[in-house]
Formats: C-alpha cells, structure tokens, sequence
C-alpha cells in the first residue's frame, strides 16, 4: 500500500503518505471527476438555451447524467481483472444479442437497432462499443506485444464480426466507432507500421468500390451534401447550411446565451442534439468552442496519462482505446456540423441530449477510473 | 525478431506504448488543430459572411401597403371603400417542393386554373422570401380548414388584407371604374418598391386616373420570423401613407334618376354644373357590378360582359361617338349670330327642302314627312331652333361653310378630348375640309356642309362633349375642363379654366329664347317637358340617324328593327336665368329625341327641386 503512495505524482502526496486517499479508496480519479463535472455543467447550460429554454429537457439530461455518474462509479469499483475476466462471455454475450437484433430487433426508419425486453428497449451496439475493445485487449494482454501476425488476424475478426453485424442494421456511423474501437487496441499494442500503412492504403484504394458497392444512396447524397451543401439548400443541404451560418454568425464573443438565432427560431435543426455545437458557437461564439476544446483535450490528456501509468497491458490497451474512442466522437461531430466530415449520427460526447451515449461514455470513464486507481493490485 | 521474444516483456510493451501514446496524442492535437481552424475560419475569418446570413435567415423586411384612398360623391355618400378579406400566399423560400404543397393546398381549397397562373407568375418576380398570393377571398370554412393544416404546410400563409368594394357597383359602374388585379404587363409599368404587397391597381375610370393619389404610400416592416415563417416580432416599423380620400362632383341621387330613367334602354347621361365644370352624374347603361372585377372576374361573367350585343363594359358618356344631329343648333345659331351672317330677325323661305344652287338634289327637312310641307313659309332663328328647322341650318352652314363652322364650333369642345379626369375617352370628330383632306385623303364636297350644319354626316361628338357644349352655352362662354374629382381630403380642387369664348350678350339670350321655346314653347320640338315644370329650361332635340336613308324614303319607326331605329339625343341646361346643370342625353335605338328629353327633366327636377320629384 505504501508503495503506491509513494507513487503518487501529487505534490500533497506527502500529507496521505500514511493511508490511501478517500479518492483512492472509493476508486475515483479526482481530476477526470473535476473534468467530466465541468463539461456537464457547461453541457446542460448549452442544452437548456439549444431545447428552447425547455426545462424539461435539461432536468431529464440531468437524470441520464445522474444515471451515468452512479454508473461510472459502480464501474471504477471492479477490478480490472474482473472486467478481463469477463471480457470474453460479454463479447460473447454481445454478438449474440446482435444475432438476436438480426431476428427479433425492432426498429425505426429502416433500421433495425434495437432489443426489446420486457418493455425495456436497449440497443446491443451500444454495449458493443465498450466490449469490442474490451475484447480484443483481453486477446492480446496475454500474448506477447507487439502482436504476431496471426494475433492481429485474430484480433481482426474479433472486431470484424459485431461491426459487420451492425453495418448490416444498417448502421454506418455505429459500426465504424466499434471497428475503430478494436483497431484502437490494435494500435496501442504497438502493431508494425507496416499493418497500419497497409490498412491506411487498403482503405483509400477500397474507397472507389466502397462507393460503388457498398454505400447506400442516402450515405452518398450526404457525402456529396458535405462537399457542395449549396446544391439542395432547401433539402440535405439545410442542416449544414444552417449550422455552418450559426457557427460564423457567433463569431469570437458570440451572440450570448439564449440569444442565438438560428436556433431559437428553428433554423437549426437537431439543434439539442447533434447539432449542438452550432448553438454553443453561436452563442458563446469561438472563446465557447476553445473552451470546450480544451475540457476535452484535457481529458483526452487525462485519458493517456492513465493509460501511460496503468501497470498492465490490459490497463493500457483499455485505457488508449477509451481515449482515441472519446476523440473519435469529438472528432466526427465538431467536423460535420462545420461541414468538414459527412453527417452521420454523431453525438458530441456529454452535450448532446439523449441518454444511450452519455451512459456508455460514462462507463467507458467508470473503466478509465478503475484502470487509474487499480495499478496496485495488479502489480502485486 | 518478434517471433523469437516468447516471453512477455513488461518494460518493453511499456516503452511501445507510451511512444504509441505520444503519435496518439500527436494525431489528437493535429485533428483538433484542423477542427479548431475550421472554427477559427467560419467564426473569424468568415464571420461577416455567416453574420449577414443569419441576420437574413431571421429579419425579413415587409411591405406594409397602404390603405387606398376612399371615394365619396358630393353629399359625403361612400362610393368605394376597403374591406378585409383573406389570401393565402405561399413563401416560396420557406417550401421544401413547391408542386407537392400546390398539390397539398388545392385539396384543402379550391384553386382555379387561372389562380395558379396568376401565382406563377408572380413567382417569378418577387424574392424568394416574400409572400406571393394563390388565392384571395378565403372563405371562413377554408380559413379554418388551412389553419387546422397549418403545421404541415411550412411556408404557407393566410392574412388579411383589405379589398376594394364597391356598395353601388352598377350604379356608378362607369363613373368610377374600379380595380383588379395587377397584371404581368401594368407589374413592370408600376415602381415595385411602391407596389410591394399591393395586389390591386385602378384599371379604369377614376380609381385609374387618380391611381397614383389613391394608392398612398407604401410603409415597410422588419419582422423577425422563424424558419417556419411565423412572424414572432416586430423590430422595425415605417407605417406606410394611406391614399388620399377624394369626393368627386358626383352625386348619387342624380345618377340614380339617370339610371332609373333610362331604365333597361341603352344609353348615357353626362350632367355638368356649368359653375365650376363639375360632372354631377356618368351615366353608362347598361352598367356592371364593378365588384366582379376586383378580384378577378371569372371567365364566364366576363364573356357574358364581353359578348353581350349590349356592350355593357363599353362607356357610352365618354367612348361613345354619335351624330349629334339637332343638338347642335344653338351653337350653329350663335355661329350665325357671331359671324354677323344671320340676326335673330333673319328668315329662311321653308318649303320643307332645300336646295344647293345648281344642285338638283333636294336637302329634306324631318318636318316634310309629317306635314308634307316646312315649318312656316319663313323661319326666323327662335323658332329655327323651337322648332328645330333643318332648312334654316342648311342655308346658314352653306353661307357659314365648313372651315368656319368648325372655328365656331370648336371652343364649344367638339372634335378633341374634353379632359376630363378619367380614362378611355374619344375625341369625337369635328369635320373640316383640312380633317377630311387628312382622315380620308379626300375633297369636301358642298352637300356635306350642309349635313353638318345640322350635326349629321362625319360629326360624330360624346354625350361628355355634347354636356360640355351644353355647359358652355348655359355659362354664357365660360369654358372649364370638366371634373369629377371635388375635394381632396376635403380640400376643395377647382376645374381647370380654360380660354372662354367671347359672344355678345345678346347673341346668347337670342339662342336661349329658342332653346327656352323648345321646352317651353307652343310648337316646341320637346313642349311635353313643360308641364308641370317648375322652373325655366333651356333645351334642345336631336336625333342622330343609325342608318341611311333613301332620298325619297320614309323612316318609319314601327318598321325598322329595334338595333337600326334612330337614337334619341336632348340637351339642356336649368335654370335657365341662371343655370346649375347643364345636360346631355342619348338613348340609342329610341327612336327619337321623345325617348331622351323626359330623362332630362328628372334628371334636373332632382338637382334643382331634390329627391322629391
């Protein structure tokens, strides 16, 4: 126990050198929790002018977070072995209930996404985002790293096979998060380049058939509407006109909170979801969007510092996987509300309204808090 | 060699993975790099543009129109006035496919064919973000019926707006004119920027004359609206000028004696004070309800209009060009009077004809065929006009020839336009030998002197003309353009003067002693006028042929069908001490001047003795 205090980067560290501190004991990571309460609270101030002063809506986000922070709690708690030791039967598990959508999901425009139990809807994909690399860190912890070549075969299909599952819902968007979950892992375990070059050569050479053979028509018209908005203003092109003109229009100080325009008079639509960054920058202009860029790189920071610290292999992997996950979320949605990337259903992490990624998200974080403050038993 | 390293080895995979950590980050902070320069070149570099945009999506600049200018007749009577009325315009911005919402609309109402032209139309020329009309006059069910869908249908929107009406439509159809619709051709003779979210412009008649008056000034808003285009405030506001109110000369008992006196006749009635050149009544029969044309006129009514015999749309006061036959004697007479050709004690031999020297024709008088013989052996002025002696006028156009009867007759107003202050009028024709030489590239040939001495031939004069002649005869030469319009937001407008015409005294009151004897008179040509009379007129008869007539044939009214009968003209004026009307009258087809004359007397018993009569 000793030893581990000692470890502590702190500069108080010296003060708790006789017993663990409360923080460590209850499996809290102090300055994520500091971080991740921040963008909440910035999140649901957003929220509040972006639903129309809805109330309603920000007491309900509220409640996810409630849910969500008792979650992540809950999650610091277990060990990291048991969250390996359990890796396999949830993926397991996992795929099976994506069989299970396959035959018995219900749905809505089109897609079939979700399981219904009992009345209670849940939608596997989302799990999956947390199993997948889960998963595959498990398959790898116990080989030597860098993996071998038949390993990262392994762990190819190990990712290949619930993404596939979801592409087929379809779900574009979820399917590629869950793929580059696992490759995460991949990366992290310090696969050759010359893997990573080649799948970066695979994937552009494979962009032309893609478009061809495996795109749906929809998915086309919105890459197209990301490259020229202007060419339906009144149809796919609204959303990124709109956005785009509520971001520029906020300017550096922006129009204030609860005076955006294109938002409170419905130019903007998704405007509480995930198009949320739009009423952000509109309303508390670019210093808004600085700040909330730098929350999350600072947790994206805190992200790696635990991965980089975390004693095991499994602990890193997890730990650089959740990261470049929560990156990916941030990534995609502030890049095709600006226009930069196609709009798929991208939520910015812990802003957006809707309970199901706040909840994962929150999890991932409940695993990110076990890695940091579990090192010691695993270095037993 | 990774193959060869069995064992795991934990400080290794530790340092590969911080260096992974370091390109992880490193990529992290270069995306959100590109992110955040995105940001940086919407917000920063391209803020005005995306500023401008935003400010476009939200503030919208509306016309406010004016209220149009209400028109009153002389006693104060509402003549046109604006009622609210409901369209449904579409924001042609604001619909996600044009077609389907057409298509969505015209399930929930019914649009014509001749809406949906209109529409597209009008498409074409207002911005995208302003709201172009489909239907108007929305009834209360179809109101309720748009708004019940209106959550559907973004971009479509019901308002009010006010629509001219008409209370006396028929009665004052061709005094007036009214207002339609603005067409393609009037939308790019008008200002737009006046016209913005006006609908209706004066197509005729005074609502087109004093158009410009009438229409106000246009007021703008700018409202702040959402993407549905629901008006949520006002930010700015230029109340727009409401149109002047005019009250015109008219007056409404007056032009209903017309109308009711001539009955379902066709025919006109124009009556002028000769005191200020106001016209008192238009009168235009058969008249239309005014109020059809407002919003567009069906295509059924509008052929019914357009192709009846009747020419209903046609404004016989001032489009109407006819012989004026006798009624144009006692300007002949003070032709004669003036030019010192003829004193009132001057006689004619009238033996029922006349003869042009060396001319075997004989110029039959109308009295031949009833008495078989002229007037009296010898006429004499008075009784040339009491008696409407073609004889006399014949021998004083020869002696007066053309060239000067048309210099004696023009400032009585025949042959030009009179002015007045509404649209479509004809200028008549006053002959000459120089009009001839120029309208028909022929010679005057002496015979038709004679016919227009007695306002037959090329004459052709409106009742406008025949009551402004009128007017400056009982005014003793005074001359004014005549007008319909009185005041101006009750502000008095005077007529404008024009040059009078300078006679002697006594040449009038010799003209007027004939005119007096005709209603007046024993043998007076409109003596049934007279009883019962309670004050003293000065008239005269005309009759204007419809078709010609053989030499030696004899007109027989029973015989001739209905449309080729003679028309019946009369003008006079009253009092005749000191005149305050002064009118002109044809009944087509009727007959004779019997038809015209009683109009007159009800006509002027109701300006001078009031509805009484």
């Amino acid at each position: 126990m000793g030893d581990y205090v000692r470890q502590m980067p702190h500069q108080g560290s010296q003060d708790l050198a006789r017993r663990p501190s409360a923080a460590m004991r209850f499996h809290i990571d102090i300055p994520l929790l500091v971080l991740l309460l921040i963008l909440t609270a910035y999140g649901l101030l957003v929220l509040y002018s972006a639903s129309g002063r809805d109330m309603g809506a920000v007491i309900r986000q509220g409640r996810y977070f409630l849910v969500a922070y008792a979650i992540m709690i809950c999650g610091a708690q277990i060990s990291l072995r048991r969250y390996m030791r359990w890796a396999p039967w949830l993926y397991l598990l996992g795929v099976g209930t994506l069989v299970a959508v396959m035959f018995f999901g219900v749905g809505a425009k089109g897609a079939q996404r979700w399981l219904s139990i009992g009345g209670f809807r849940f939608q596997p994909s989302e799990i999956m985002k947390l199993v997948v690399p889960m998963a595959v860190a498990w398959y790898l912890a116990e080989r030597t790293l860098p993996p071998r070549f038949v390993f990262v075969i392994a762990s190819l299909a190990l990712v290949g096979l619930p993404a596939a599952l979801i592409l087929q819902q379809p779900d574009l968007g979820t399917a590629l998060l869950i793929a580059a979950s696992g490759l995460f892992v991949l990366f992290m375990a310090g696969i050759g380049w010359r893997y990573i070059f080649g799948a970066v050569l695979l994937a552009v050479a494979s962009a032309w058939p893609a478009w061809i053979f495996v795109l749906k028509d929809y998915q086309k018209q919105r890459i197209l509407t990301m490259l020229d908005p202007e060419s339906d203003k009144l149809g796919a092109g609204w959303n990124i006109i709109q956005s785009k003109t509520a971001i520029g229009s906020g300017g550096w100080q922006g129009k204030g909170w609860l005076q955006g325009t294109q938002s409170r008079l419905d130019f903007l639509p998704e405007s509480h979801t995930d198009f949320i960054i739009a009423v952000l920058a509109e309303e508390h202009g670019l210093r808004g969007v600085l700040l909330l860029v730098s929350l999350y790189l600072l947790i994206l920071l805190r992200g790696f510092w635990i991965g980089v610290r975390a004693q095991s292999s499994y602990g890193r992997m997890m730990a650089g996987s959740l990261t470049l996950t929560f990156f990916v979320y941030v990534f995609v949605n502030m890049g095709m509300v600006a226009g930069l990337l196609p709009v798929v259903g991208v939520p910015l992490p812990l802003v957006s309204a809707g309970g199901t990624s706040i909840v994962t998200l929150m999890a991932g974080f409940g695993i990110l808090m076990a890695i940091s403050t579990e090192k010691r038993m695993v270095s037993q | 060699m990774p193959e060869l390293i069995a064992l795991k080895d934990p400080h290794r995979e530790s340092r590969v993975y911080s260096a992974r950590t370091v390109i992880a980050i490193a990529i992290v902070l270069g995306l959100l790099a590109v992110i955040f320069s995105r940001y940086y070149s919407l917000q920063v570099t391209e803020y005005e543009i995306y500023k401008t945009q935003s400010e476009r999506n939200r503030v919208q600049l509306q016309p406010l129109p004016p209220k149009r200018g209400l028109i009153y007749d002389r006693n104060g009577v509402l003549l046109a006035d604006n009622r609210p009325s409901y369209i449904l315009s579409v924001v042609r911005e604001r619909v996600a496919d044009l077609d389907d919402t057409l298509a969505e609309l015209a399930a929930l109402v019914p649009i014509s064919e001749a809406d949906l032209d209109n529409f597209q139309k009008k498409l074409q020329r207002r911005r995208p973000y302003e709201a172009v009309p489909l239907r108007f006059r929305l009834t209360e069910k179809e109101r309720a019926r748009l708004a019940v869908n209106r959550y559907r249908l973004p971009g479509v929107v019901v308002e009010a707006q006010l629509l001219r009406h008409y209370p006396h439509g028929e009665l004052f159809s061709h005094a007036l004119g009214y207002v339609g619709r603005i067409n393609e051709r009037e939308a790019f003779e008008l200002d737009e920027s006046d016209y913005r979210g006006t609908f209706h412009v004066g197509k005729v008649g005074v609502e087109k004359f004093y158009e410009d008056i009438l229409h106000g000034e246009v007021g703008y808003q700018n409202v702040e609206s959402n993407a549905h285009g629901r008006v949520l405030r006002v930010l700015e506001r230029f109340a727009p000028v409401p149109g002047v109110d005019l009250t015109l000369h008219l007056d409404i008992r007056i032009q209903r004696a017309a109308v009711e006196a001539l009955g379902d006749r066709r025919g006109a009635v124009v009556a002028i004070d000769p005191r200020t050149g106001g016209v008192l009544a238009l009168v235009s029969t058969p008249g239309f309800d005014t109020n059809l044309f407002v919003n567009g006129i069906s295509s059924a009514d509008y052929s019914a209009l357009r192709d009846s015999l009747d020419v209903p749309l046609f404004n016989r006061a001032i489009q109407g060009q006819y012989p004026p036959g006798s009624t144009v004697k006692p300007m002949m007479g003070m032709a004669g009077l003036e030019s010192g050709l003829v004193t009132p004690e001057t006689s004619v031999p009238d033996p029922g004809w006349y003869k042009l020297p060396g001319d075997s024709r004989r110029y039959r008088d109308w009295i031949l065929r009833i008495r078989g013989t002229g007037h009296a052996p010898r006429v004499a002025l008075k009784m040339a006009i009491a008696e409407s002696c073609d004889v006399y006028f014949y021998d004083l156009a020869r002696r007066l020839t053309i060239d000067r009867m048309h210099d004696y007759m023009q400032p009585y107003g025949f042959g030009r336009r009179t002015g007045v202050d509404t649209t479509n009028e004809r200028p008549g024709v006053l002959p000459s030998t120089r009009w001839k030489r120029e309208a028909m590239a022929q010679a005057w040939y002496p015979g038709e002197t004679l016919s227009a001495g007695i306002g037959q031939g090329y004459m052709l004069a409106t009742p406008m003309q025949l009551a402004v002649a009128t007017s400056v005869m009982a005014s003793k030469g005074q001359r004014k353009t005549p007008r319909l319009l009185k005041a101006v937001n009750g502000e008095p407008v005077a007529a404008p003067l024009l040059e009078p015409l300078i006679a002697d005294d006594s040449n009038w009151a010799s003209v007027y002693d004939g005119m007096r004897e005709v209603v007046h008179g024993e043998r007076g040509t409109a003596k049934k006028l007279a009883k019962g009379i309670q004050y003293e007129m000065g008239g005269k008869t005309g009759t204007a042929q419809v078709i010609g007539i053989a030499q030696n044939a004899v007109y027989n009214e029973d015989e001739v069908a209905e449309r080729h009968r003679h028309h019946g003209l009369f003008i006079a004026f009253a009092p005749l001490e000191a005149p305050t009307i002064a009118v002109a009258i044809i009944v087509e087809n009727g007959g004779g001047s019997s038809a015209a004359s009683p109009i007159a007397r009800k006509v002027i018993d109701t300006w001078l003795l009031g509805e009484a009569s």
